[in-house]
């Protein structure tokens, strides 16, 4: 059973080990409560992460995808995010080519103290998701 | 294939908002899975008890544990399940608590959460590879950045354990804030007394390395094999030939040069030494006021040098050091006060900061110990301490406490009284802040042996009037407002990160917090530990901490460090990058894209051109991965597969 039908969508997102994620933990620990909808795939760093894994997802059936790395200068393996940002950039700017709202795919930077931040990316976020509705007629609509 | 999944309930952590019980019932249901159980406590003994022996008796290949981050379990299971002779790459972990359990209200879309990431964790489990360390050798020697007393503890403490330490000190002496102070709280104790003789066994001890007046330029390698570039910055002064006589400084005829070691109380000559116990003890040259620099013509100094030490030539050195962990020490540093107008700090003379008033209060400060204002240097009768300026205000972006600002400020009023016997200091405070060993006695004394008026409000103005300055306040428990004229204002500025940190921290590839401050690798459990193996943290680059805290820090890295240094060898993560040889094409493209110079080009036998890892460079990023055209380097433990079975999991189920 994937999202409950009516209440929740579903969203893919890729963390990277030392900043996002753990800002992710720092959320958590500090229980900054946030939408269900968010599954969490850890990545060593963005710049680990294939535009493929994106598209994949968005057409596999995933209504919307957020990457999260460290902040640029910031990276534990110095320049990761600079090669995420390059093609999570390009990928941004392609995806409406592939008839996919670009407002589906969101991609931003938050360290592993900025529990905070985490929460307020996957609020608004999952806001924007919800307000564009979902990307794939719903097999369990049929059922 | 055999996956065993364990779900924790972490007493209620989990189970007070996902029904693990039902998440095990679906669990089992997954294909691949030939157990599934919900546990109280699965990181307890009994818990892992349970897993080693679901191994043995279902004979598990496979294992996925539901429950906490796995920056905090992860290792725990991976020596677990390799206890019972799986390989620690078997082992998954699925975060059902920090991103499920905590952060969502509804225990339906709780419970449906926790469900699919375990499906994805399964999924990748599945697709794991067993994978193994190999050993490198370690460089025994240690890098500390900074030599304040945190950094100088750290220094000694892993000399004396006998490893060769390379100190790197920013200024031109060691100290740091400490060497500054006059006495410390809660004793009282002279503060260079305390501090001097730990300064001279740096200077002597055998194994320590002293760079002064010297920043790390660059850090390459990783733990246990750092190549570190220090820039010595050009003084001016040959140091082999000075002896620290003081002649030049007498004799320089440029007399206010801003002298940063006394923060600007009263000048100092363009070529100084900047305190008398200073370790080094040596001269250099401030170009920005020296006149043969800024005039071009002058060389008193060089004509009065009795070791001819004078060179005015002097460029910038970069020297290299090879070490195997790196302490980093390098301090905190202060809010400029001019940030807070309505106190008119910098504006008006008799407004100055604390650790200003600490040098005219010390016996080796600018004036010998006796307390005058700057303005007319008479005595000042009447003394206004002000906390928190700046701390614990979000406006100007300090939201927390600066730590020890209320002891140093009882400390402060107690000396006065001590100096001048027949003065009246007063303190604007918002809340006393003394947790610590003798701590609130000693803030007691201040208020009833020494009479010291606590007066409980924040400070909405400071304004001049004739010679006095009038102090505008509220006080809070007497519902008033009350106005001082005050002879002398000391603000009790907040503490900042240190200039440059954030700088530092990019050239260690350690994170840093919103304020600058360094990040730990677990704020209770790894307080000194930063997520970048082989380097620590210690003092006040961490956060604002006193002297004790600061010490113990600098003792507690070093301890890291010598347990770290006690063995020859370290393995290596086995998560990285591995090249499929007969897939590669030869382009080369990862070899431009790694961060790490970690890949090479390797001609094999037939003079095909394909790229080769450096086994103990790679860091185990991807960049390399996601580079490749062809899926020939692989990260290990997130290959492409790997990655592409959770996506799969959780968007086609």
């Amino acid at each position: 059973m994937p999202e409950l039908a009516g209440k929740e969508l579903r969203i893919v997102g890729f963390l990277c080990n030392w900043c996002s994620y753990g800002g992710a933990d720092t959320a958590g620990v500090g229980r900054f409560k946030q939408p269900t909808d968010l599954r969490i795939i850890r990545v060593p760093c963005s710049g680990r992460i294939d535009p493929l894994f994106v598209v994949k997802a968005l057409i596999n059936g995933a209504d919307g995808v957020l990457v999260s790395g460290c902040h640029p200068r910031d990276c534990h393996y110095s320049d990761g995010n600079y090669y995420a940002r390059r093609r999570l950039e390009m990928l941004k700017q392609f995806l409406p080519f592939m008839g996919i709202d670009g407002k589906r795919f969101h991609y931003t930077w938050v360290s592993a103290s900025e529990g905070q931040r985490w929460q307020k990316v996957v609020t608004d976020f999952t806001r924007q998701v919800h307000g564009i509705g979902p990307l794939h007629e719903k097999k369990e609509a049929a059922k | 294939m055999k996956v065993g999944v364990f779900i924790c309930h972490c007493g209620n952590n989990i189970a007070g908002t996902v029904d693990v019980a039902r998440v095990a019932e679906e669990t089992r249901k997954i294909p691949g899975v030939a157990y599934a159980i919900n546990y109280m406590y699965t990181c307890s003994e009994p818990g892992q008890d349970q897993i080693k022996d679901a191994i043995k008796k279902y004979d598990l290949d496979r294992i996925v544990v539901a429950a906490c981050s796995p920056r905090m379990h992860e290792l725990t299971f991976r020596r677990t399940v390799e206890k019972a002779g799986l390989n620690r790459y078997y082992f998954e972990m699925a975060n059902i608590r920090e991103h499920c359990s905590w952060i969502g209200e509804d225990r339906e879309l709780n419970t449906n959460k926790a469900m699919e990431a375990v499906r994805a964790a399964v999924a990748k489990v599945m697709q794991d590879k067993p994978l193994y360390s190999s050993s490198f050798a370690v460089n025994k020697r240690v890098l500390v950045i900074g030599g304040g007393v945190a950094g100088m503890q750290a220094a000694l403490d892993c000399a004396d354990g006998g490893h060769e330490v390379v100190l790197v000190e920013k200024s031109p002496s060691v100290g740091g804030m400490m060497a500054r102070l006059d006495k410390t709280f809660p004793t009282i104790d002279c503060s260079i007394c305390i501090l001097g003789p730990k300064m001279v066994d740096v200077a002597q001890h055998d194994l320590i390395k002293l760079y002064a007046y010297s920043e790390v330029e660059e850090v390459k390698g990783y733990v246990g094999n750092y190549q570190i570039k220090i820039r010595k910055k050009a003084t001016y002064v040959d140091w082999t030939k000075c002896t620290g006589c003081g002649e030049c400084m007498e004799k320089c005829p440029s007399k206010d040069a801003y002298d940063s070691f006394n923060f600007g109380v009263a000048p100092t000559k363009a070529i100084n030494i900047p305190f008398p116990q200073a370790i080094p003890k040596k001269a250099k040259i401030d170009p920005t006021y020296c006149r043969q620099f800024t005039k071009g013509k002058c060389g008193v100094c060089a004509k009065i040098c009795p070791t001819k030490a004078i060179n005015y030539e002097m460029e910038d050195e970069i020297v290299t050091e090879e070490v195997g962990a790196i302490v980093v020490a390098s301090g905190y540093g202060l809010l400029d006060i001019e940030k807070m107008g309505e106190y008119g700090g910098g504006r008006y003379p008799d407004v100055i900061t604390a650790i200003q008033y600490e040098r005219l209060l010390n016996a080796s400060g600018p004036t010998s110990g006796h307390i005058v204002r700057p303005s007319d240097h008479e005595e000042p009768k009447t003394v206004v301490f002000v906390s928190c300026c700046g701390s614990r205000d979000k406006s100007i972006g300090v939201p927390y406490c600066s730590n020890f600002c209320c002891m140093y400020i009882a400390k402060q009023a107690i000396l006065t009284k001590d100096h001048m016997p027949d003065s009246q200091s007063y303190v604007f405070y918002m809340d006393i802040r003394s947790p610590g060993k003798g701590y609130d006695e000693f803030t007691r004394r201040a208020q009833e042996e020494y009479g010291t008026k606590y007066i409980r409000g924040r400070v909405s103005r400071i304004f001049p009037k004739g010679k006095k300055m009038v102090v505008r306040g509220a006080d809070t428990l007497l519902g008033t407002t009350v106005e001082i004229e005050a002879d002398l204002v000391v603000l009790a500025n907040a503490v900042t990160a240190a200039p440059g940190a954030p700088q530092l921290a990019e050239k260690l590839h350690i994170s840093y917090d919103t304020n600058a401050f360094y990040v730990e690798s677990h704020p209770k459990l790894r307080p000194v530990e930063t997520n970048t193996s082989g380097v620590f943290l210690a003092g006040c680059a961490q956060g604002p901490k006193d002297i004790p805290a600061s010490v113990g820090q600098g003792s507690a890295a070093a301890a890291k460090v010598l347990s770290m240094l006690s063995k020859d060898f370290l393995e290596n993560d086995p998560a990285i990058a591995q090249v499929n040889q007969n897939a590669c094409v030869g382009c080369l493209k990862c070899v431009k894209t790694c961060p790490f110079q970690a890949i090479v080009e390797e001609e094999l036998r037939g003079g095909k051109v394909v790229a080769k890892v450096i086994q103990t460079v790679c860091a185990g990023c991807g960049v390399c991965t996601s580079t490749c055209p062809c899926g020939a380097i692989q990260l290990q433990h997130f290959t492409d597969n790997q990655l592409l079975a959770e996506v799969n999991a959780l968007c086609l189920s």
